[in-house]
C-alpha cells in the first residue's frame, strides 16, 4: 500500500462514511433490534440500512452500541 | 439521512411479544400495587445496567470513587425509568423488553460519564490548532503525504463550511471532544450536532474530490 493511499485513508476517516446513514435519533430507535440481530447472527446490517455507516461515523452511538452488546453478553453468562 | 421507514422495514409484520416482555408491559401499563412493583423492578434493572456501564467505562481508571459511582448509577436509573415509562408506546416487541429498556440506561450513563470527564475543562473551539490530527505512528513519507492532505482539508474547512459547521467539525474531529459534551455546551442535542457534522463532512468531501485530492467514493455519496 502506498504512502499516499495510507494518507488518504486517514483523511477518509475524518470525512466519515460515504453512504447514506441514519441520524443519532434513528440509530437509537433501532439500537436494541440491531444488537439482538447481531447477537443472534442474523443479517443485522441488511435489515437496518444506514446503521453500520452511522456506527462508523459516530463514535458516541458506536460506544452505546458496543455497551449494549457487552451487557447482553454479560447477562447471558450470568 | 436514510428514510427511517426503511430501517423499520423489519417491523412491518406484527410481532408476538415474548412472555417476559408481555408481563413487563402488562404490569407497567396497569395500576395499583402491581404497577408500583414493576416500576421498582424496572428501577433495579436500570441501576444494574448503569452500574455495568460505569464499571465498564471506568475500568482501570480510579478517579471515580465508589460513592460517586453509586450516585451516578442512581441518577441514571431514575432518568431511565422516567424515559422508559414516557416512551412505553414506542416498544413494539421487536426486541426483548429488557434489551429495549437497557438502552436508555446505557445512553444515560454514557452521556454522564463523557460529560463528567470534561467537567471543568474548556472545550476548545479554536480552529487553528488541531491536536488530534498531529497523529503519530506513521512513516515520515506517510506523514508528508498526510500533512499535504490535511493542509487541503484545513483550507477546505476555512473556505466551504459555515461558521457553525466549522466550529462543530473542528471541535469534534480536530480536537476529539465527545459529541455529548459539545451538545451540552451549545445547548443542543447529539442528533442535531451530528447532522451538522454530517453536512460538513459531505461538503468537505465534495470539495476535496472536486479538487482531485481524494477519489470519488462509491455511488450514494451525493446525499
Ligand atoms: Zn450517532
Amino acid at each position: 500500500m502506498s504512502e499516499q493511499h495510507r494518507a488518504r485513508q486517514r483523511l477518509e476517516r475524518l470525512l466519515g462514511p460515504t453512504g447514506p446513514e441514519l441520524s443519532c435519533d434513528e440509530c437509537f430507535a433501532v439500537l436494541d433490534r440491531h444488537v439482538e440481530a447481531v447477537l443472534s447472527g442474523r443479517q443485522a446490517d441488511e435489515a437496518f440500512p444506514g446503521m453500520r455507516e452511522h456506527l462508523i461515523g459516530c463514535p458516541a452511538c458506536a460506544e452505546d452500541h458496543a455497551s449494549l452488546v457487552e451487557l447482553l453478553h454479560h447477562e447471558e453468562r450470568a | 439521512m436514510v428514510d427511517p421507514s426503511r430501517a423499520a422495514a423489519e417491523a412491518d409484520a406484527p410481532v408476538a411479544l415474548d412472555v417476559e416482555s408481555r408481563h413487563w408491559l402488562g404490569a407497567l401499563r396497569g395500576n395499583g400495587a402491581a404497577r408500583d412493583d414493576a416500576i421498582l423492578r424496572l428501577h433495579e434493572l436500570m441501576v444494574r445496567a448503569a452500574r455495568f456501564e460505569i464499571h465498564r467505562r471506568t475500568r482501570g481508571v480510579s478517579d471515580l470513587a465508589a460513592e460517586e459511582a453509586d450516585i451516578l448509577a442512581l441518577e441514571t436509573a431514575d432518568d431511565a425509568v422516567v424515559a422508559v415509562l414516557a416512551r412505553l408506546d414506542d416498544f413494539r416487541g421487536e426486541s426483548r423488553f429488557t434489551t429495549w429498556a437497557y438502552k436508555f440506561a446505557l445512553l444515560g450513563a454514557g452521556v454522564r460519564l463523557r460529560r463528567r470527564a470534561w467537567r471543568g475543562r474548556e472545550v476548545p473551539l479554536d480552529h487553528n490548532d488541531w491536536p488530534l490530527l498531529a497523529d503519530t505512528g506513521a512513516s515520515p513519507a506517510e506523514e508528508a503525504e498526510t500533512y499535504a492532505l490535511l493542509g487541503e482539508l484545513r483550507t477546505a474547512v476555512e473556505e466551504v463550511l459555515t461558521p457553525h459547521q466549522r466550529e462543530v467539525f473542528v471541535t469534534l474531529i480536530g480536537h476529539g471532544v465527545p459529541i455529548d459534551v459539545l451538545a451540552e455546551r451549545l445547548s443542543t442535542t447529539r442528533s442535531a450536532l451530528y447532522k451538522t457534522l454530517h453536512d460538513a463532512r459531505r461538503k468537505l468531501r465534495a470539495h476535496l474530490v472536486e479538487a482531485g485530492f481524494i477519489p470519488l467514493a462509491g455511488e450514494g455519496a451525493d446525499r
